[in-house]
């Protein structure tokens, strides 16, 4: 087990790179504790595989140092730095018992026959598969096969990381959330450090304490959960977590206050923004911290009203910009003219797409 | 799934069930026709019964020429299956060698096969031949036309050369469909060379490789025009194998009946022993 | 203009996988047909589209019975699941297509093609292949190849099943702004709840070959007829329990009750089937309601929500509840439960008492 650090660590797959497009990960420092949960988030092409297969050791990093607890690992072949890792579709040995799978690591290591029996016994046991340890493990469903597959990384103690790419892809809908509470309480388990690499925040959210977002190769906010939805540090972050998406208005300080479109917002006091910073200014506010107000409120003009069930999603105008407000079973939606507040302690600024109040 | 019903398709089929017809089924027909009449031709035929049969059956020309057959088909599957195989891993499986390989593989897979023969021929004569000339200058008493064991040598060599490219293109490609992720996991499990073949690459070639032992069974069980240019089965009949043996009977002495009893029996052993290949090499798969 | 299925069946080598089937759909409707995977959806589609016949029963379009009739010959439109597109052909060549099969003049097909690219923001691309694009871009241009020859039905199969989440949220919302204002009738065939709720319009109910309710949308989610259209119309699944009613009281096993108030009163007493939606059993404290206290198996967080799995009496329940609610795995919680909003279904299935 070990705590990683990821120290200015930048990659690029051009032999030159130059420009900032080059550079598939831009400069990052990153810390894991030790038997955390983790997890990178982020749309296709944002970079994270590159960062998995950084730590995993297939590929060297351009700039920048991978350390395992003090150990500079940057250069070290994947084989020594003892990782494990669940892949996308299920890898096992199609020949092989769900025993000897499970074995099969350790037996590559010259581990004792009684201690091999011990440990794949104990991890079987814990994965559900006490039963079925006989059987052929080409046999066994999707879910069982990546069971395996972690399997094999749990049964040895000498693991630093385990790490998981996209392991729910091939598993049916209705099953993923047993196998992600099984994933959870495995943890809670065995307390090792698990970095779990996906598109789908679901997943993420799910699975981690902390999760890393990505996007455009570099790392847009570290948080929890809670943190991600309520404090997003990135408007990226904002429109990404929580469906809809956060609402994004451009905004101008004017006569020490926020304006919008000439409106003068109260939720966020002028006080905390820098006004020599420059740059492009932007409010950002989640359809669920937007209600209706009395009088002094943001003019807005009622347009479609979506009813999903549990709340309405309405769409407000405000001089041709769109603010969603999110409306909870059992409220009224005014017709026609109305106005909007927005809650001050979920309401941000950004300046060009970064947080600063 | 949803298959519509529409009998205009079995018009477009004709051809094919035309073509077919005309280049199996009939030629067919016409060989078992012939296996069970006498005909001396002028289309004049007398009914001979199963006579033919049990003459072919019975003879001992035939179960020589039988062993032989299968004696050389077990010599070329046990080198070229495993040689091919070998071959096949140690291919690069990225870069320009990769074209390289590919290309250098399927020459001899584009010669034709008469010409195989000559050029082997020509290769191997004693005394002006690369091979035949190379090999007495280091002392080896070599002369496949005079002896049955350089002759078989020779034949063996020959069809290596002509063949094992087969069988490498097909394990390379099954090669390069394991995903990348096998090997990983592999390397994460710490398996060694040796595991990663016995436990990755050999049970994912299988259906490869089985493939690749029926098709270098049945064509070395039908080998016929590269011996024939060879060495015409000789010396003597050391290297008559069923083909050449039905080639001399049918005609070298127009014993039209027999012959075609001959092929019958020739083309039900195949079918026999490829079925059994293919059912010992397969049954696990089902379990 | 209508779309009418009259008593039709469809049975494949002795299966039966549409039982008779009877459904009106108006011009210009939007029309979801939600069900799991296999409950006959595609099949439906199929035979509305003219690609397979019924094995019984007749299909009428616009007053006339086109059972049988080629698909060629009707005028009909559909996008699947996967992204289908011609890959030697331009976005523009994709789009334009059906109107060359068709044999429209070079101006207008011009003309036309741009107005669809415009609506599906496709102008960019229109020089690209399809493998040059992103997934989303490769089913708007399906989509567009069928909105460009003005079907007068357009048949949509999972469309956005495929696409990741923010994109399938982006189609979702543009998809209804396309059909408005359109004569066609359009189908559109979903596994997700939400999917029909976004769309409004009408919505079937489809489970195992059956179409168990059709209405519009808002009144079959909150009004099911019976416990297997308010299933099909819930996700997260419904939670069921069987119970006994004395009064206006319900008694479930492990010795919990709720008092469902005086609705419940009038109806009979005895065995009931008694549900209720994920949403309305959450963490949130609500003083005067009941509560239930569970283990919890797993808290899936969604971004927004938290669906939480917890453990009562030997059985799974699901909460969902608006906002991010971490529980750790094992954990004891106390849910609300908003009884005012749940359903009771007779031994037959039948929705007795209740409502959302």
């Amino acid at each position: 087990m070990a705590r990683i650090t990821i120290d200015r660590l930048r990659h690029s797959y051009v032999s030159q790179p130059g420009k900032p497009e080059d550079w598939a990960l831009k400069e990052m420092s990153l810390e894991w504790e030790d038997g955390g949960a983790y997890a990178l988030l982020g749309p296709s092409g944002c970079g994270k595989t590159t960062l998995l297969n950084l730590i995993s050791g297939l590929l060297r990093p351009t700039e920048g140092r991978i350390l395992f607890d003090e150990r500079d690992v940057s250069s070290v072949s994947p084989e020594e730095r003892n990782i494990a890792q669940v892949f996308q579709f299920p890898v096992i040995y199609d020949t092989m018992t769900v025993y000897d799978n499970l074995a099969f690591p350790l037996r590559n290591r010259g581990v004792a026959p009684s201690e091999i029996d011990r440990r794949v016994r104990e991890i079987g046991e814990m994965l559900d598969l006490g039963g079925s340890l006989t059987n052929r493990a080409s046999g066994l469903t999707a879910d069982g096969k990546q069971k395996i597959s972690l399997g094999r990384g749990l049964v040895r103690s000498d693991v630093n990381v385990i790490m998981f790419d996209e392991p729910l892809t091939v598993i049916d809908p209705h099953l993923k959330w047993v196998l992600r509470s099984k994933l959870k309480e495995l943890h809670h388990r065995v307390r090792r450090t698990m970095i779990y690499v996906t598109h789908d925040q679901t997943e993420a959210l799910t699975f981690a304490d902390k999760v890393v977002v990505m996007n455009n190769g570099e790392v847009v906010q570290v948080g929890t959960p809670i943190e991600l939805f309520e404090r997003p540090a990135h408007t990226f972050v904002g429109h990404f977590i929580g469906s809809p998406g956060m609402n994004v208005l451009p905004v101008a300080l004017e006569n020490g206050g926020i304006s919008f479109m000439g409106s003068r917002i109260d939720a966020i006091e002028a006080a905390r923004v820098d006004a020599a910073g420059g740059g492009r200014l932007e409010l950002g506010v989640r359809p669920e911290f937007v209600s209706f107000a009395g009088t002094g409120g943001l003019p807005v003009e009622i347009g479609k009203v979506t009813d999903a069930g549990r709340f309405r999603i309405v769409e407000a105008r405000h001089q041709d910009h769109l603010i969603r407000v999110l409306v909870p079973e059992g409220q009224e939606v005014p017709t026609g003219s109305a106005a909007l507040g927005f809650e001050p302690t979920h309401t941000h600024l950004y300046r060009d797409g970064w947080l600063v109040a | 799934m949803y298959k519509q019903v529409n009998q205009k398709a079995w018009l477009l089929v004709l051809p094919v069930v035309v073509l077919v017809a005309f280049n199996a089924i009939i030629p067919l027909m016409t060989v078992v026709n012939y296996s069970v009449q006498e005909t001396f031709g002028d289309n004049v035929f007398f009914w001979a019964g199963v006579d033919w049969f049990q003459q072919i059956l019975n003879s001992p020309r035939f179960h020589d020429a039988l062993l032989r057959q299968l004696l050389f088909s077990a010599i070329i599957l046990a080198i070229e299956v495993p040689l091919g195989l070998i071959i096949a891993l140690a291919m690069p499986r990225k870069g320009i060698g990769v074209s390289i390989c590919l290309i250098l593989m399927a020459l001899p897979l584009l010669i034709p096969w008469n010409v195989v023969g000559a050029m082997w021929n020509i290769f191997a004569l004693p005394e002006i031949g690369l091979l035949g000339k190379g090999l007495n200058n280091l002392g080896f008493d070599y002369n496949y036309t005079r002896q049955p064991v350089t002759a078989w040598f020779t034949t063996v060599l020959m069809d290596v050369w002509h063949w094992t490219s087969l069988v490498v293109l097909l394990c390379y490609a099954g090669l390069v469909s394991i995903p990348d992720d096998y090997y990983r996991a592999a390397k994460i499990d710490g398996a060694s060379a040796w595991a990663v073949f016995r436990y990755i690459q050999l049970p994912k070639l299988k259906r490869v490789l089985t493939i690749a032992v029926l098709l270098r069974f049945m064509d070395s069980f039908m080998i016929y025009t590269e011996v024939k240019v060879l060495t015409g089965g000789g010396p003597g009949n050391a290297t008559t194998f069923l083909s050449i043996d039905l080639d001399k009977m049918a005609l070298g002495q127009f014993d039209l009946g027999p012959a075609a009893a001959m092929s019958l029996i020739y083309f039900l052993i195949i079918l026999l022993l490829s079925w059994l290949f293919y059912t010992l090499m397969m049954r696990n798969e089902a379990q | 203009m209508t779309l009418e299925l009259r008593h039709v069946t469809k049975s494949v080598a002795g299966e039966t996988h549409i039982f008779e089937t009877d459904l009106v759909l108006e011009e210009g409707s939007f029309n979801v047909l939600l069900g799991t995977t296999l409950s006959g959806k595609t099949t439906l589609l199929q035979l509305m589209a003219g690609l397979d016949r019924p094995s019984r029963g007749e299909i009428w379009f616009r007053g006339q019975n086109v059972t049988g009739m080629a698909v060629q010959k009707r005028n009909v439109s559909m996008v699947y699941q996967q992204f289908i597109n011609y890959p030697h052909l331009t976005v523009y060549e994709n789009i334009a297509s059906p109107l060359k099969v068709a044999g429209m003049d070079r101006a207008e097909i011009e003309r036309r093609v741009g107005a669809v690219a415009e609506l599906l923001r496709l102008k960019p691309m229109l020089g690209r292949k399809p493998a040059e694009l992103s997934g989303g871009q490769q089913q708007r241009t399906a989509i567009a190849r069928a909105l460009v020859k003005d079907s007068d039905l357009v048949l949509l199969d999972e469309p956005l099943a495929n696409l990741d989440y923010k994109l399938r949220e982006e189609l979702r919302d543009e998809l209804p702004r396309l059909f408005a204002g359109r004569s066609c009738i359009v189908v559109y065939a979903t596994t997700e709840p939400t999917e029909a709720l976004l769309f409004g319009g009408n919505t079937a109910t489809l489970h195992e070959g059956r179409i168990t309710q059709f209405g519009p949308t808002g009144t079959i989610y909150r009004q099911p007829k019976d416990l297997i259209s308010a299933q099909v119309f819930s996700d997260p699944p419904l939670n069921v329990a069987q119970v006994t009613k004395q009064g206006s009281r319900i008694h479930l096993a492990g010795g919990i009750g709720f008092d469902l108030g005086t609705a419940a009163v009038t109806l009979p007493d005895g065995p009931y089937t008694w549900a209720i939606r994920a949403h309305h059993i959450t963490p949130e404290s609500h003083p005067g309601q009941p509560t239930l206290d569970g283990r919890v198996l797993l808290a899936e967080l969604t971004g927004s929500d938290s669906v939480i799995h917890f453990h009562l009496d030997g059985g799974t329940w699901i909460s969902q509840s608006h906002g991010v609610h971490p529980f750790d795995v094992g954990a004891e919680a106390r849910l609300y439960v908003d009884v005012a909003r749940s359903f009771l279904f007779g031994a037959d299935g039948r929705l007795m008492g209740g409502s959302e």
